[in-house]
């Protein structure tokens, strides 16, 4: 496994990205940061807390489990469903969604199909700390991270102390490096 | 003329006689030629002279062909199910060269016209010996007396109303006594209707986890017990159908100590059988008296092997696929058993020769009043089978019309070779021959 | 786990992750639109063998709220009369695109014949006297909710035993669990052996009444297959029905829980049956949450994981 975002790098572009919701928001009026569960969850959460030191204004940070939205049930195994949690309403909101890695897109897709359910957003943004592209729906990230290049053979793993015990982004495969 | 040698056989006779005799009877076991010309026995010996075909019977058993004495042949009336040819073909796959069929058919077989039916489509078919049982009620509806007098004019031996149990006791003394006066025997199916009302299987530990109503065994026992007071009474020659339980074995051993002229049979299914089965809920574990649990498995093997019990009866009861093929409470109740029994009881049983032709050939012979079954000597027409208690039984599919087996699929070792009926092969190397010219 | 065909025998692991995707599909049921597209394009048979309003409507709605399509089979006779064998009736089911099936039927095993001759993915709706797992979950979830956990928890069954389904999937599901059951009921009404069954048993109600945490109810019936089993349902009510009196001996947490319908006057006065601490109804919601749970399990995921 080869690190291509450290620890560091990490903190520094979700700083990044917060100014750019900042920035592209004009402020973060009736804006609610939701992550993807599992790792979207808690980066959520520290977006979150960055708008609202930045700004001063408290930003508030849900998550929502896609288990039941997923249109690959046939191919995969399934996960036990997570609880779905959000800070209020989202109707006429605007939401930033929050994950870990944007791949094919399906992920995200089953996203705004939850979110649809739960309510009626004014604006739907995604923010991503790594695109490794292979995109198979019409789907783009509005804030990224890290781009990153990658074959469809190799793995791109992301951690997070909350979950994991460490930040960082890690890719294996078979011709960049040995294991581990 | 067709002429047989069967060489080097574990020869059983099945008559007891100690002596040996090389031209006359043969003591049990012994290692002799027979040889069979015309449908009879011509001789036995050792190192005879060899006779038409030869049929090497080294290390296999050659005895007197098996003789059922509860089979369900379902013709007239059920033909569906099986009819006397394709159960005949099925008696002759087991070893069999004789069967009772049972009058529970449509119509009953309660008066002689209906016997004579019965038996002479056992003629036309000519694989087995068919011997037609009588009802002891008309219609089997245990009210009045059945055709008592015109059955034993043609030739029934063995009365009962098999499916059925004779309730009123006072009805049961009239038959019992009108019979042993005719010197023919009571046989009973002992299934109290009251207790066993609803039960699809064993009353115990797997019923009560199951939620399925059960059959204690006194509901056989309770019957028995009563039917010993009036055999008492009458002095009628009497026998159990299908024992199936510990306290249902020791009554009848205190019966025969008492020297009252009782026997009883066993199915080869409640000697493999325990109700640890019936957790899987597939009908083919289903019958009447249902499979028991293991202590009573245990008393039926020991019965059978002391003496108590005194022969195997199959209780061979098809049901087409399409009446199995339900849930178990839905299912009817019945197995099939004809062509697997002699497997069965030699795999569980694992009897010697001498014990096992007489558990199944010799003992249901005498029971049936076949006098040309059950033995063999010189001059006896030639109704026996070579049986390899080495070899594996066929369990892959079977010769019945129908398949309601809880043996397809089973190792059961045993295997029937050959079955010859006065004199013809029935049965070689393991094929059935179909009935001379008798379409299907 | 390929079918749901029972309680016993099923570890504390399963039961646990089912509940807790119960928990989610709950929330559902209670957002604006109740509705999820997870199992959209299958097809989920309910074969009502027996007659039944509430448990079939309770599948149908679990699998329409997955946006699954429905196919409803429920004979006016059954098939013995119409001389069509069950494996035949099932497999004619099949072949009209039937992805999973949810047999009802009144004899014991009939789900286990089902999943035998079909292949498909099999939920026993209720077999005989045997299982009814679906309503052993949707209890215990109804117990979770109220007590945190089963754990330790003391709950009485009381009732027609010997001829309940539902008792014996609350038996094995919350003495797994971690519940401490005990049985309550005349001797003709429990099961002639009860060797092996993780439950205790008394014939006395009112001895015991005020032990325990949750009293869970049965149905009864004087007659069953027109043999009597009890002298009357007047003497039922006195000795083991939940009366006014019964009630308010209880602890003042312990609730009562009934499978339904409730017959007012037998098993349960009135007064009692309309208490807050009667959770029938909060049973019947939970029902359709457990029965998402179920067929999200069987047919939510790749089908090598589930063979």
């Amino acid at each position: 496994m080869r690190s291509v975002m450290s620890g560091d790098d990490m903190t520094r572009a979700l700083r990044r990205i917060a100014h750019e919701v900042i920035e592209k928001n004009r402020g973060v009026g009736g804006l609610v940061v939701v992550g993807i569960r599992t790792r979207g969850g808690p980066l959520a959460d520290r977006l979150a807390d960055l708008l609202t030191e930045i700004e001063g204004v408290e930003v508030p940070s849900g998550i929502i489990d896609i288990g039941m939205y997923r249109d690959d049930i046939d191919t995969r195994p399934r996960i036990e469903l997570g609880p779905t949690e959000l800070p209020g309403d989202i109707d006429g909101r605007t939401v930033v969604i929050v994950d870990d890695v944007l791949y094919t897109g399906r992920t995200i897709r089953a996203a705004l199909d939850a979110l649809a359910d739960i309510g009626r957003a004014a604006i739907v943004q995604l923010a991503v700390v790594v695109d490794r592209g292979h995109r198979e729906l019409p789907i783009r990230a509005d804030f990224v991270g890290k781009n990153l290049p990658t074959s469809s053979q190799e793995h791109v793993t992301v951690r997070v102390a909350e979950v994991d015990g460490e930040d960082g982004v890690w890719i294996e495969g078979s011709d960049r490096g040995s294991e581990q | 003329m067709s002429e047989f040698t069967f060489q080097n056989a574990h020869l059983v006779s099945g008559t007891g006689d100690v002596s040996v005799a090389t031209d006359v009877v043969v003591a049990d076991v012994v290692v002799a030629d027979v040889v069979v010309a015309d449908g009879v026995v011509t001789e036995i010996g050792q190192g005879l002279d060899v006779r038409g075909d030869t049929i090497d019977c080294s290390g296999k058993w050659l005895g007197p062909g098996f003789v059922d004495v509860h089979t369900h042949l379902r013709e007239p009336g059920q033909e569906w199910k099986e009819d006397i040819t394709t159960g005949s073909r099925a008696a002759a796959a087991g070893g069999y060269t004789a069967v009772v069929a049972m009058p529970n058919t449509e119509p009953a077989i309660d008066a002689g016209h209906l016997a004579r039916f019965v038996a002479d489509r056992g003629r036309q078919v000519g694989l087995v010996d068919v011997i037609p049982a009588g009802c002891l009620s008309e219609g089997r509806k245990g009210q009045k007396l059945a055709h008592l007098d015109e059955l034993c004019d043609a030739g029934v031996r063995l009365f009962t109303d098999d499916g059925d149990t004779v309730a009123d006791a006072g009805l049961l003394r009239r038959a019992m006594e009108y019979l042993a006066e005719r010197g023919r025997v009571v046989v009973q199916h002992c299934v109290d209707a009251g207790l066993a009302a609803g039960g699809q299987m064993h009353e115990g530990e797997v019923s009560s986890r199951l939620g399925m109503a059960g059959v204690p065994a006194e509901a056989e026992e309770i019957v028995i017990s009563r039917d010993l007071a009036l055999v008492r009474l009458t002095g009628v020659r009497y026998h159990v159908q299908h024992v199936s339980t510990a306290g249902a074995v020791a009554l009848i051993a205190a019966a025969k100590a008492e020297g009252l002229p009782v026997t009883a049979e066993v199915t080869p299914h409640h000697l493999y059988f325990d109700h640890s089965y019936v957790e899987d809920t597939n009908p083919r574990y289903k019958m009447m008296p249902p499979l028991r649990d293991a202590a009573d498995v245990a008393s039926l093997r020991e019965g059978l092997r002391s003496g108590v019990i005194d022969m195997v009866a199959t209780d061979h009861a098809p049901h087409a696929d399409h009446e199995k093929d339900h849930a178990w409470e839905e299912a009817p109740f019945g197995v099939i058993g004809l062509e697997w029994a002699a497997a069965v009881v030699n795999t569980v049983m694992d009897l010697p020769a001498a014990e096992f032709f007489k558990v199944m050939s010799t003992a249901p012979a005498e029971l049936a009043g076949i006098d040309d079954q059950g033995t063999l000597a010189v001059g006896s027409p030639a109704n026996l089978v070579v049986f390899d208690p080495g070899g594996t039984a066929d369990t892959g599919r079977a010769v019945s019309r129908s398949s309601n087996s809880p043996y397809l699929g089973l190792e059961l070792s045993g295997r029937v070779l050959h079955t010859m009926y006065r004199g013809v092969f029935t049965v070689r190397d393991g094929v059935v021959a179909e009935p001379a010219g008798v379409a299907g | 786990m390929k079918n749901l065909l029972t309680m016993e025998g099923v570890d504390r692991g399963t039961l646990d992750a089912l509940l807790n995707d119960a928990d989610e599909f709950y929330e559902v049921m209670h957002r604006p639109i109740p509705k999820v597209p997870t199992l959209r394009g299958k097809t989920v048979a309910t074969m009502f063998f027996e007659p039944s309003t509430r448990t079939k409507l309770s599948f149908e709605r679990a699998a329409k709220a997955l946006s699954a399509d429905t196919l409803s089979f429920s004979p006016g006779t059954s098939s013995l009369k119409k001389g069509e064998s069950l494996k035949d009736t099932v497999l004619t089911v099949k072949a009209m695109g039937a992805d999973l099936m949810v047999v009802r039927h009144s004899s014991t095993g009939a789900a286990w014949r089902v999943a035998e001759w079909t292949g498909l993915p099999v939920v026993n709706g209720g077999d005989g006297a045997h299982q009814h797992p679906t309503q052993a979950l949707l209890d215990a979830l109804t117990l979770r909710q109220h007590f945190g956990s089963l754990d330790g928890l003391r709950v009485a069954i009381v009732g027609d035993i010997r001829h309940s389904r539902v008792a014996r999937s609350d038996v094995w599901a919350f003495s797994t669990m971690g519940a401490k059951v005990t049985m309550i009921a005349p001797p003709t009404l429990l099961p002639p052996d009860l060797t092996g069954w993780p439950a205790g048993v008394s014939t006395d109600l009112d001895a015991v009444l005020d032990q325990f945490d949750a009293i869970y109810l049965l149905r009864v019936q004087a007659e069953r297959g027109g043999v009597s089993v009890f002298p009357s349902v007047a003497e039922y009510r006195q000795r083991f029905g939940m009366t006014d009196v019964r009630f308010r001996r209880l602890k003042p947490d312990t609730i009562v829980l009934h499978p339904g319908p409730m017959i007012r006057g037998i098993e349960i006065d009135s007064g009692p049956a309309d208490d807050p601490r009667c959770k029938v109804l909060e049973q019947v919601t939970n029902g359709v949450a457990v029965r998402m749970a179920v067929l999200f399990q069987l047919l939510g995921g790749s089908k090598q994981e589930n063979e």
